[in-house]
């Protein structure tokens, strides 16, 4: 590989980087950094608005670790997904949630799927930066 | 927070729908028609099973 082939295939892997993490860090900034603007901002909306209700549904976010209720923990990595709405609602004193609530369940829910929609859109934001993913969309 | 049942069942099919649209159909018109095939296959779906477990409420 020549020298320019080779700075460009590393600033392409940077460029794949950054767009990954930034999509894991605030869920759409992945695909606003890759120019995707209304991409990135109807994933945001969406999924900000999915996890926040969420909370408000008083779910549980506290974080199971240990191996002896694996579902527990599968649960509370999906949430983790989401990202940064996932840590802010933490440091606000939400990791309880009110499990005697009505729509505890439901909160569960939403924050968890929430999450996991989240780690489609990292895997779609690093597809794009790869360029795997159509160039004609938005 | 949301109200009823219902309303909980559609809002969050629509977010789920609009994201699952976004990510897999790379078209407006595309993107638009998988969008709402996608939220009435939530909806309906929901309240066929629901309907259809209503003779076991336990």
């Amino acid at each position: 590989m020549s020298d320019t082939g080779a700075a460009v295939a590393a600033r392409d892997s940077s460029r794949t980087v950054a767009a990954g993490l930034l999509a894991w860090v605030f869920p759409g900034l992945g695909h606003l950094y890759l120019r995707r603007r209304g991409k990135g901002l109807l994933l945001m909306a969406s999924l900000v608005a999915l996890f926040v209700m969420g909370v408000a549904m008083k779910s549980r976010l506290a974080m199971h670790l240990g191996l002896e209720d694996p579902l527990a923990l599968l649960f509370g990595l999906a949430q983790v997904g989401a990202g940064a709405p996932y840590v802010i609602a933490r440091l606000l004193g939400y990791e309880l949630g009110e499990v005697t609530s009505p729509s505890y369940e439901y909160g569960n829910t939403f924050t968890a799927v929430a999450g996991l929609l989240n780690i489609l859109v990292i895997l779609d934001a690093l597809d794009t930066a790869r360029g795997v993913k159509d160039r004609k969309e938005a | 927070m949301l109200g009823s049942h219902l309303v909980t069942l559609i809002v969050f099919s629509g977010l789920v729908s609009t994201v699952f649209a976004l990510l897999l159909r790379d078209t407006t018109s595309e993107r638009l028609r998988f969008g709402l095939t996608a939220f009435a296959a939530f909806v309906l779906s929901t309240l066929v099973i629901g309907w259809l477990t209503n003779p076991f409420p336990r």
